[in-house]
């Protein structure tokens, strides 16, 4: 299941700090449960994507991300996707404070 | 009966195809290597440049291994992506960033360290390849989440 996604973004020294939590197990093969784990991430700023990632299950339990942009204004559209293993996905989409 | 499965099943099977693709593709290789050296061969990394121009800021001492804050960034101009691997872990690489047109090359991210090791952030620039290390220490071992 795919849980909540929390997001916020804010400019700060000119640039855009985007902060995004992701409610995902993350489950390493080492641990004795299914391997299940974020594998891709992408970014989006105004629907054009602006960073692309692969993660492995080495990426902590509720995985924590901060992103930075160049410039940003107030409003702009941010959105953050992401696909795991077992092919479940979420997004959140918000604007900038 | 059969015949109205099949569509809606080709259906289903179409919808889920579609978010798939728009995605970013996983690069089984390069995550899927044991040893550090694998994981930058897999990248098509495999001799970067030492450069002082990345910079990784995280714990000296980390007492829990399944939380390790690492931030990192490069100043090389052109920075187009970001890796970091985790030398000592079973699957050393943990993460590689592409960064386009409008962000910048920083990242902020928690892993998970097997033990004490050397973290190496890899960056590509103008197709060129660089890197920098620092040792984080790890108290307790964080794989077994």
């Amino acid at each position: 299941m795919a849980g909540p996604m929390k997001m916020r973004a804010t400019l700060a020294g000119g640039n855009t700090d985007v902060r995004v939590l992701m409610t995902h197990p993350m489950t390493t093969a080492q641990s004795g449960q299914p391997l299940h784990f974020i594998q891709t991430i992408t970014v989006k700023l105004n629907g054009k994507p602006v960073v692309e990632a692969e993660v492995s299950q080495a990426v902590s339990r509720n995985p924590v991300f901060s992103f930075r942009l160049k410039g940003g204004a107030k409003g702009d559209k941010i959105e953050v996707s992401w696909l795991d293993n077992k092919g479940e996905s979420n997004s959140i989409e918000g604007a900038v404070a | 009966m059969n015949r109205l499965r099949r569509t809606l099943l080709g259906a289903l099977a179409f919808m889920l195809a579609k978010p798939l693709a728009a995605l970013a593709a996983w690069n089984e290789n390069a995550f899927g290597a044991k040893t550090a050296q694998d994981a930058l061969k897999g990248l098509g990394a495999a001799n970067p440049a030492p450069s002082k121009d990345i910079v990784i800021d995280a714990p000296q001492i980390a007492e829990n291994g399944a939380v390790v804050p690492i931030e990192i960034a490069a100043n090389i101009p052109g920075t187009t992506s970001l890796a970091v691997v985790l030398e000592k872990n079973p699957f050393p690489l943990a993460a590689k960033f592409d960064f386009k047109e409008g962000a910048l090359p920083y990242v902020k991210v928690n892993v998970k360290m097997a033990e004490t090791s050397d973290v190496r952030v890899v960056a590509t620039a103008g197709g060129r390849h660089y890197t920098a290390t620092r040792e984080i220490k790890v108290t307790i071992g964080g794989c077994g989440g």
